[in-house]
This record gives structure tokens, sequence and C-alpha cells, in this order.
């Protein structure tokens, strides 16, 4: 279903004939871009659209994943489970996949999701602890699910220890292993060192992937470099629907691949229409790498801490990349959105804003 | 004064932290730790305090339960192999504290329920999770005000503290915690988060503790209420404190803590060892002085037939 492209590459990338899966995060990181308010018809909406336009796999949960409805990450419109079986009920080629993080979702909300018809998870956790996942990538193989490990904020971690901690998830049973930029932090060299380095220690049958944010407007450029180094599954999203300044955008990164003549399957054009008339008009605020974006991406935050450290700066008074940068330095992880008030106090009651002490 | 033997399963950070604190003990006395690897340095620094050790498991200490006159033993090993250690060490008349997230005793949070607990004479309590114990006294605390419909609470964790039993035991000590809010704490609904955090220098351990309360919270009873118990726990975990809050969102009420510990096996930002491991210090020195007093008697539980 590749569209044509109609010029030719000047020279030839020497990536032509490569085969790339493309996985949507629209209906998964998309909700941080939505503050978890996607309608499940709107999902329904979207997915029907990705799965005629030839995507194969496509992340349908609450922005955190299982188990992510709460005070700490948003509560949803609908629960995992409500998502999931709406959405498989109109798919017909894509698989289902869903976002777990040990320690926020458990094995029971994995069978739960599975039994609504995921098919696919990443299993993430942080770029250095991928020893907490072995339970759970385990049990998505035993599912007989399409298990990849997800190794969060890839930017903190050397090459050397991606590739140890991508060790780690293939030998609990991982068939895919990300380097997941969830900061929008790492430049393009970067990856390509980290990929190449994984390349050359995983199984062959072992897959990478790459998950970019668009912080410091690298997210296509990476997701290239990325299969260029021996990646074979990239996350995008439409019109880069995810949080911070968005996933790479999906429409743009498979018009870029069909110039280089790599194969993603997918029809370019049907997903230029689906970002543009579905998704665009949908979206709160223009996706893009505006101040408070192009923050996290330069000091390397958590993308999903936008919108929080937004609203904090707002109720307490102190400049929301203030607070982002100050989270950076205090090196705070996904998963931590409750620092970002705690933060926010802590700043306001230094310079005065914030009377009652602790 | 007489003091009460005691034994140590696992030779992990929770069980030679323990270790120091029950070596401080006016009435508990620990005689054994054992491990199941030689070469730990859990079972190192047990054999330097003069304890005896074994590392061929609690098998390797049963024979030497009587002799010894073990009488309360603390298992910090894991979910998956406590209850086998408790069902061996309760046939020989020997009280289980179980600081892993088996729970198949009661839960015991000190301030809130140690003192009903003792009335009563189980043969094996749980301590639920460090997060649990640093935050459950913290939504009764609320929940003694107004009652609460929905709590929540996140442990952000130093990677360099969590061992690799809680690293195998996330999804347990979710359930456990979740269900300890509830149970303990009071609240309708609980659900607990664990973050591990990877930062060097280690962070401090840090507690959030959200709670929607019914109707409209009385701001300031909370805050008193809350202050107290802060002042509980206190005295027999120092570096308890809090940070932000409590502050009010509408029917939401926010507390911000941190737990700093006192350095005994790992450094200061290692408090989720410390509040875990004073906490089940306190529990079973209110046991042992029960038993000290003659108040209560362990009874060897006849083996399930």
């Amino acid at each position: 279903m590749t569209s044509e492209s109609v010029i030719q590459q000047k020279v030839k990338s020497g990536l032509e004939g490569r085969k790339v899966k493309l996985h949507d995060m629209s209906l998964r990181d998309g909700m941080h871009a939505k503050r978890e308010q996607i309608p499940v018809e709107m999902m329904v909406k979207i997915a029907k659209g990705l799965d005629a336009a030839g995507v194969p796999y496509m992340q349908v949960t609450h922005g955190a994943g299982l188990g992510g409805n709460s005070i700490q990450h948003g509560r949803a419109l609908a629960s995992n489970a409500e998502y999931i079986s709406a959405v498989a009920e109109v798919v017909k080629q894509a698989t289902i996949s869903v976002l777990l993080i040990p320690g926020l979702g458990t094995m029971k909300e994995l069978e739960e999701a599975y039994q609504c018809g995921a098919r696919s998870v990443h299993v993430a956790t942080h770029c250095t602890e991928a020893d907490t996942s072995p339970q759970h990538i385990a049990f998505a193989r035993k599912l007989g699910m399409d298990a990849s490990g997800f190794l969060m904020m890839s930017h903190l971690n050397s090459a050397e220890g991606l590739t140890e901690q991508a060790l780690l998830m293939e030998s609990y049973g991982a068939n895919t292993v990300y380097v997941t930029d969830s900061a929008g932090a790492m430049l393009t060299h970067e990856v390509t060192h980290a990929i190449s380095m994984m390349r050359d220690a995983l199984k062959p049958e072992t897959e990478i992937g790459f998950h970019g944010h668009h912080n410091l407007g690298l997210g296509i450029a990476n997701s290239i470099a990325a299969i260029g180094a021996g990646a074979t599954r990239i996350d995008a999203s439409l019109a880069g629907l995810g949080a911070g300044a968005g996933n790479a955008p999906i429409e743009v990164l498979a018009a870029v691949c069909d110039r280089m003549e790599i194969e993603t399957g997918s029809d370019t054009f049907a997903l230029m229409d689906l970002a543009e008339d579905v998704v665009v008009p949908f979206m709160d605020h223009v996706v893009r790498a505006d101040r408070e974006a192009l923050t996290l991406g330069f000091a390397g935050v958590y993308s999903t801490f936008l919108l929080p450290a937004k609203r904090a700066g707002e109720r307490f008074g102190i400049p929301a990349r203030d607070i982002l940068v100050e989270l950076g330095r205090k090196k705070m992880i996904g998963g931590q959105e409750d620092m970002i008030q705690d933060t926010a106090m802590t700043m306001a009651r230094e310079r005065g804003l914030l009377k009652e002490s602790a | 004064m007489n003091k009460i033997k005691c034994a140590l399963i696992g030779s992990g950070n929770i069980g030679t932290d323990l270790m120091f604190k029950l070596l401080r003990s006016d009435v508990l006395e620990p005689v054994w730790m054992v491990g199941i690897d030689p070469n730990s340095d859990g079972l190192k620094r047990a054999r330097d305090k003069g304890l005896k050790v074994t590392h061929e498991g609690v098998d390797g200490l049963l024979p030497h339960v009587e002799e010894d006159g073990i009488q309360i033993a603390f298992d910090a090993t894991s979910a998956y192999v406590h209850a086998e250690n408790s069902r061996k060490l309760n046939e020989l008349g020997v009280f289980m504290v179980d600081l892993t997230p088996a729970a198949i005793g009661p839960l015991c949070v000190p301030p809130e329920n140690l003192g009903d607990l003792a009335k009563a004479t189980p043969m094996n309590v749980n301590m639920i999770s460090c997060a649990g114990q640093a935050t459950i006294p913290i939504v009764s605390a609320v929940g003694a005000v107004q009652t609460v419909e929905y709590a929540e609470i996140i442990a952000s964790l130093s990677s360099k503290s969590i061992g690799p039993g809680t690293r195998a035991n996330l999804d347990e000590f979710t359930f456990t915690t979740s269900n300890a809010i509830e149970k303990v704490g009071g609240a309708k609904k609980g659900k607990a988060l664990a973050i591990i955090n990877p930062a060097d220098p280690p962070m401090i351990m840090r507690n959030t503790i959200y709670c929607e309360v019914e109707g409209e919270p009385d701001e300031a009873a909370i805050t008193r209420s809350v202050k107290e118990m802060i002042a509980q726990v206190q005295k027999y975990v120092p570096g308890y404190k809090l940070v932000n809050g409590p502050d009010f969102d509408g029917n939401r009420v926010a507390v911000f803590m941190e737990v700093a510990g006192l350095g005994d096996y790992l450094p200061t930002y290692a408090g989720n060892l410390d509040i875990m491991t004073a906490a089940a210090a306190r529990t079973a020195e209110m046991f042992a002085e029960r038993i000290l007093d003659g108040s209560m008697e362990l009874k060897k539980l006849e083996p399930a037939q």
C-alpha cells in the first residue's frame, strides 16, 4: 500500500527495501495530550482509520497504561477494558497493544487486557530498572502476546548500559526491546550509537524498536537513524498526538519512508487525511515544541510532565519552565508526577508565594 | 532483664537493617540469621555481630529453634516462600513477623492497630510494605476526621535500596499495599503506586498521599490530625517528615512526606528500609513484652492434616 513517491532520491540512503513496522501511539501517548479525555467513539473512529491505512500495530490505553486511572495520572473517560474492547471490535488487521509499567500496572490487568483483545504489550521500566519486568514479560509471553521491553528515559543511560538492560529483557522473553526517548532529549548520533550496540549484542531474531518524542524537533530524524542502525519497529502518532511536543508524526514518518523506499506497508495519504481531518481538529492545543515542550527535551524531563507542570505553575505562580528545569535537576522520572506539585509548592515557598509552611 | 530470642530469615537489605535495630532492643535479642548465599553481605555482618548464621535457608535453622529458645522470627525473604517458612516455624511455636507482601496474617501498622492486635494472640502478623507503613498512618489520620472515599499513595524509592526480592514482587507489593489502605487505613477504596528512581546521589524515600474525602474537607481538623499522627510515627522513625501540605483542592487532600533512615545498614536515603524494620521491631517488642509478662503464651500450631 506504500504510496509511490513522485520524486526520486538523488543519492541512495542504503535503506531501500528495509521493512519497518509502524506502531501507532495516538490512542495511548495521545491520551496525555488530551488529558486522558478521549471518548470511546473517537478512539474507535481513529482506530478504524489506522486499520484501514494498513498500520500494523496500535496502542490503546490510558496514557500511563494499565492501572493508569488514578489521581496521579488522571482519570480517563472510560476504563482500559472499555477502550480496548471497543477498538478490538472494529479493527480488522491491526494488532492492539497496551502499555504496562510494573509498579503501576499488574499481571491481573494484563490478563484482562488480553481478554479484551490486546495481543501485544510494551512492558516499560525506567532505563536502568529492567529487572522489575521479568514477571510481566514472562506472563505476556505465556499468554501468547507479542512482548516488547520498553526502556524509558533512555537518554539517562549509556549505550553500554542500555544494551545490558536490553539483554536482561531479552532473557525474560521480550521479542523486541525499545530505546524509548521519553524526554525527547536524545540526539541523532546517540540513537544510532545505542541501537547499533544493541543490535550487535541481541539475538538476531530479537527486534529493536524506537519510541521518539519531538521536543527537540528530532522525532523523524531519530526514527530514521534508528532504522539505519537496525531498528525494525517505530512508534509514532497521528499529527504527533502525544506527550510533550508529541511523538514522531506518523504521516510524516510514512512519507519520509516512502521517499527513502523503506517499506512500512501503510498508506501515507490515508494517514495524512486521518491526521488532518480527524486528529488535528480534535486537539486541545497545538502539539508542538513550544517553550515548555522544548524545555523537556533540553533539560531531559519526562514528556508527560508538561501539562501537569503548566497546571501547577498556574496554581502556585511559578513559571512552568522553572518547575520543569528543577524536576530535571532532581532527576525525577516517569511516574513521579506527584513531585510536580511538591516541587512547585517548595519553589513557591522559597519565593515567598506560599505562606503556610509544612 | 530477660530478652526474647529472635531469628532473622533473609539476609538482604531488610533483614540486615532489622538486625541492627534488634541489637539495640531492650526486649529482643537477635540470635540467628538465615540466608541462602554463604557470601552474602548480610550473613557476614551477622557473623561479625556474634549471631549464628546458616546459608541453608529456614531448614538450616529448624533443628536449632528449640535448643536456642527462639520465640520470634522475622521473615524478610519473599512473598513466594513466606507461607512455607511461617508454617514450619509456627509448628515449633515460633511467632512470625512477616516483612514480605505475602500477608497471610493480620496486617499491622503500629500507630494504627498494634494495640488491638496485641490483645489477640495471632501467630503471624504482616507488616504490609514500606510504602504501607509510610502512608497508611496518614490515610487513617484523614479518616479520623472524615470518611475517605478513595486513597491513593505513591512511593518513590531509590534504586539502590531495592533488593531483588522487592523487584521480583512488585505486583504483590501493589496488591498488599492497596488492600491495606482499605483494611487498616479505612479508605473505602485504596490504590498504591511504586516508582524506583536510580538518581545518584540517591533520592530520599518520598511518599505522596492523596485522599478524596466525603463532603467538604475540614481543613483545620485534618491538618491537626495529620500532624498528630506524624508525631506518633516519629517516635519510632525519627526521619519521618512532612515536606508539603496538607494541601486542599476540592475534596482532595494531598500530603507530601519524606522518610530519612537512621543509616543502620544502607545510608539515610533508604528510609523505606527503616520504616519497615522499625515498625517490625516495634511490633515484635509489643508481643515480646506480653510473652515476658506472661499475658501471651506461644503455642505450637498443629501441622495441617
